[in-house]
């Protein structure tokens, strides 16, 4: 890893999950980010990798602090935003952070990733990390974790994976996985035996892929 | 009338007015030879001329933005919420220029000035200036001021529209963009609308054919008329029953044709109140110069293409409850400028007061617009 994303690491600057996005991001190019929260892949991506970013984003309250950070904002819902607005390979990168999940296709949110971008990064809350797998599994109980803090009626994490899902669905779209890496829920890169397992102890996966050519 | 002047106000201002005597060839083929523009300006141009701001006025706007002519105005100027120390455009930072837009009544060329070739009021025979004319004006005025480039143009409605048009016409003068409750061009509906206003105003037969200053009278009917539906327009339905819902004037149904309901009795309120500070000719005028907007038109129809040549950095802002000029009309712009690969952000604003919401002080709304303008105010030097 490069020493600029571990300094910003110890310092607490930047979540590991979105340190790992940074990394894989190549400097001066254009980056889409799905859902940008306040701004903060985003900003860090300008400041030190010279990238031209812009974000989707719903909440008003985050859209506030991706101005106030001088970032390209978009007010716009994931599900149409990226049909409404963006044209066919115009960003070298589009990146989805935690937000799969709560969206009503992601199927179709994948292919449209890799209309708009050449290539596409994920994250998201493995289902099938071992402690929801003990959730479900032996207390017969939808998981609740740290990651998916919400209960069964109330979750807007309405279309939850694992690994293996992902990378099948990948497989049948013909899409090509060009990285993958798996942080535990406080963030912290994997361990040696997270990294052998990673469908059972990766609680957030994060893949980087493109269109198989 | 205000008793104080509160901190966050310009004050008293004052409109000054610039002669000019060079040629200006307008789109219509017409040419002024010499004109007027009054204006006002609030806070200080810095020593590099780096923080000049332009604010364009929309349909029915003038050069009076902030602050009050005298301790006896009734009101502060139209967009006092917005300009002001340490309001969104912060006059501590900025030096903010509004202008008479040509073809006003505020003291710039136009209807209700003397021509000067006829000693006579212009009236009708005031030629029909577009945004083009009045953005290549604007720039005639700036570098009259020794201002070099705009450090932002900022404009609701119309007024979006010239901010549109400057990013096209002068791409390296200007550097940020502020376009808010606009549209690239009218729709069949918004021209619909302007007609009926201008039909109005031409029906009365005070109108004399646009010659009513000459004898004395004033079209008051009819442009009573055309604001009362205008501001149909600025209203959204949410607002009209929040604001009156069937309330009655006299707590009773009249059986009669005068007023029965408030909505009523406020717009002939709005029109009657608007007849003493506006001028018939300059209202047909400008709905015209709405009507003609399509700077895509230039460019073969292509908005992105005309976009292309911009090189400005664009806040767009719209209003959910705006029916005159949509979100969606805003989302074409941002649309474009996104396929023009441009950086812009838009932002659409959760509000019920309909198109008039651009001028509402609302918290979300001024949260972001101030946070833009900062962003702005710390490029400068």
């Amino acid at each position: 890893m490069a020493t600029e994303h571990v300094q910003a690491m110890e310092k607490g600057s930047l979540r590991a999950d979105l340190a790992i996005i940074a990394q894989w991001i190549k400097a001066d190019t254009r980056v889409l980010d799905l859902g940008c929260g306040d701004g903060t892949l985003l900003s860090y991506l300008r400041d030190q990798r010279n990238v031209l970013g812009y974000g989707l984003e719903i909440n008003p309250f985050n859209i506030e602090i991706c101005v106030e950070k001088n970032i390209n904002v978009i007010q716009a819902n994931l599900n149409n935003g990226l049909k409404a607005y963006f044209s066919d390979n115009s960003f070298d990168c589009v990146i989805m952070s935690q937000t799969l999940q709560a969206t009503e296709q992601p199927d179709l949110l994948i292919e449209e990733m890799l209309r708009v971008g050449n290539e596409g990064i994920v994250t998201f809350p493995n289902m099938a990390h071992w402690r929801a797998r003990f959730q479900l599994g032996l207390k017969g109980i939808m998981p609740v974790t740290k990651n998916l803090p919400n209960q069964w009626f109330n979750t807007p994490n309405v279309h939850l994976c694992t690994l293996n899902d992902f990378e099948q669905l990948c497989k049948k779209h013909n899409i090509e996985i060009l990285q993958r890496s798996v942080v535990d829920h406080s963030h912290k890169r994997g361990s040696v035996l997270m990294n052998l397992f990673p469908n059972l102890l990766g609680e957030i996966a994060i893949y980087r892929f493109r269109r198989n050519k | 009338m205000p008793e104080t002047i509160a901190d966050d106000s310009v004050g008293i201002v004052e409109t000054q007015i610039i002669h000019f005597s060079e040629a200006l060839v307008l789109e219509c083929g017409k040419t002024l030879n010499e004109y007027d523009i009054a204006y006002e300006t609030y806070g200080e141009l810095n020593a590099d001329a780096s923080n000049a701001i332009l604010i364009c006025h929309a349909l029915s706007g003038d050069q009076h933005a902030a602050g009050y002519h005298s301790m006896d105005d009734k009101k502060a100027g139209w967009w006092d919420s917005a300009i002001g120390p340490g309001k969104a455009i912060d006059t501590n930072r900025f030096f903010v220029v509004c202008i008479n837009n040509l073809g006003g009544c505020k003291g710039s060329s136009g209807p209700n000035t003397i021509n000067p070739a006829t000693g006579k009021y212009w009236g009708p025979d005031f030629p029909i200036v577009t945004v083009k004319d009045w953005v290549l004006c604007q720039h005639r005025f700036m570098l009259s001021l020794n201002i070099g480039h705009w450090c932002a143009v900022i404009g609701g409605s119309l007024g979006g529209m010239q901010v549109l048009q400057w990013t096209i016409d002068y791409p390296d003068l200007i550097k940020y963009a502020v376009v808010i409750a606009a549209a690239p061009k009218l729709s069949a509906q918004n021209i619909a609308f302007n007609e009926v206003a201008r039909q109005s105003i031409m029906a009365d037969p005070d109108f004399c054919d646009g010659h009513y200053l000459e004898k004395n009278t004033v079209p008051r009917r009819g442009l009573m008329l055309a604001r009362m539906l205008g501001h149909i327009t600025y209203l959204s339905d949410d607002a009209m029953r929040d604001k009156f819902g069937r309330e009655l004037r006299e707590g009773k149904l009249n059986f009669g044709f005068d007023v029965d309901f408030q909505v009523e009795s406020y717009l002939r309120y709005q029109g009657r109140s608007f007849v003493d500070r506006f001028d018939a000719n300059t209202y047909l005028l400008m709905t015209k110069t709405l009507d003609y907007f399509d700077p895509a038109s230039a460019y073969d129809d292509n908005l992105a293409l005309a976009l292309q040549r911009t090189s400005a950095k664009f806040l767009v802002i719209s209003f959910t409850s705006d029916w005159r000029f949509a979100p969606e009309r805003s989302r074409e712009i941002v649309k474009q400028l996104l396929q023009a690969e441009k950086q812009v952000s838009y932002i659409e604003i959760e509000a019920n007061q309909g198109h008039d919401a651009f001028l509402i002080p609302i918290p979300h709304y001024m949260n972001v617009f101030a946070s833009y303008m900062t962003t702005i105010s710390e490029t400068l030097s």
